[in-house]
């Protein structure tokens, strides 16, 4: 939030970047065929563009290692989430290990 | 609404109002670390009703409040979005519109859970009506659990104590775990990661992110050795 004007300007191109994927689908359905391959490789690419957030949220702060509690939480979380256990007790369980790590005095 | 009700089966609504829940506390995690990372309230609450899209808001916010260039984080938030395209695609003819005013809004509410409520149904009507309520409760929630969120936010100052950092990447995990199942997809998210980890001391925030997409180039080749 540096700049307020570029700020707006990142929001306004996410937000209608996002209609225009939405709204070009049903329009070109019945124009064009959609090469399966195309549509792999974009679910491949958010995928990996998650899993990247995912680590570097998760493990850095800055440009340094984050500390212990919070990738443990996270870790914690992924192990849920990864056994199938509700939405719910993956977030909070990922969250309570983190702090509870916090209040043991690890950072 | 009442043809709606008609038209659904108990067990479908049953299931659409649960994926609404889930969205609602989502949203409320947004809302939360949003604030916690120093936006302030209108930036979750006009997000969540403008993109309508949570990933992509996680990673826009995520991005900016690391120091990274808005526009590099709205680029990444349009890659995640892209799926939408071929969401847009596998629908059938007509479950969006008809009329223009009804496409407008059909577009908007097009999101990975009304997709695939209405393609799990049999004909157009259901498939149209699951995607409408399932839709239209999406844009109700996950700004109303937005909003709610960043308030709570805005109440707990030290959201450290609270482990509230550790939710964001612990969200976006937990949205991508049943993607990782896949074997493939899970060696090229743990490459991804890996390359976006390595680059993190020395590029500045958000392109680590993007340079993870190096990682599409092993499912290329995949491609041709299979």
């Amino acid at each position: 939030m540096k700049d307020p004007t570029l700020f707006a300007a990142g929001l306004v191109t996410l937000s209608a970047g996002t209609f225009a994927f939405r709204f070009a689908g049903p329009v070109l359905r019945q124009r064009i065929a959609f090469p399966p391959r195309a549509e792999r490789l974009l679910e491949v690419a958010a995928v990996v563009l998650l899993a990247a957030l995912v680590a570097t949220t998760g493990l850095t702060k800055g440009h340094g290692f984050a500390g212990f509690a919070r990738p443990a939480g996270v870790l914690v979380g992924g192990v849920l989430a990864w056994r199938k256990a509700p939405f719910l007790v993956v977030v909070l369980a990922a969250a309570a290990t983190t702090a509870v790590l916090r209040l043991l005095g690890i950072p | 609404m009442s043809s709606i009700y008609r038209t659904l089966a108990r067990g479908t609504l049953r299931d659409i109002a649960l994926a609404c829940l889930a969205v609602w506390f989502i949203g409320l995690s947004y809302g939360a670390i949003a604030v916690a990372s120093g936006f302030p309230l209108w930036v979750p609450a006009a997000q969540s009703v403008l993109v309508l899209a949570g990933a992509s808001e996680f990673l826009f916010i995520g991005i900016v409040a690391a120091g990274g260039n808005p526009l590099a984080a709205a680029a990444a938030g349009l890659l995640v979005n892209a799926r939408h395209l071929p969401y847009g695609l596998a629908l059938p003819d007509g479950v969006t519109g008809p009329g223009p005013t009804r496409r407008l809004l059909g577009s908007h509410v097009m999101n990975d859970e009304s997709v695939v409520f209405a393609l799990a149904q049999e004909d157009l009507p259901r498939k149209r009506a699951a995607y409408w309520t399932c839709g239209l409760g999406v844009l109700l929630c996950w700004p109303a659990g937005a909003v709610l969120g960043a308030l709570i936010g805005s109440v707990i100052g030290n959201t450290g104590a609270f482990g509230l950092d550790a939710m964001f990447p612990a969200v976006i995990l937990a949205l991508i775990v049943p993607a990782l199942r896949d074997r493939r997809l899970r060696r090229a998210a743990a490459i991804g990661a890996a390359i976006a980890l390595a680059a993190t001391p020395f590029l500045p925030a958000g392109l680590p992110e993007l340079l993870a997409l190096l990682a599409l180039l092993t499912t290329i080749k995949d491609r041709k050795t299979t």
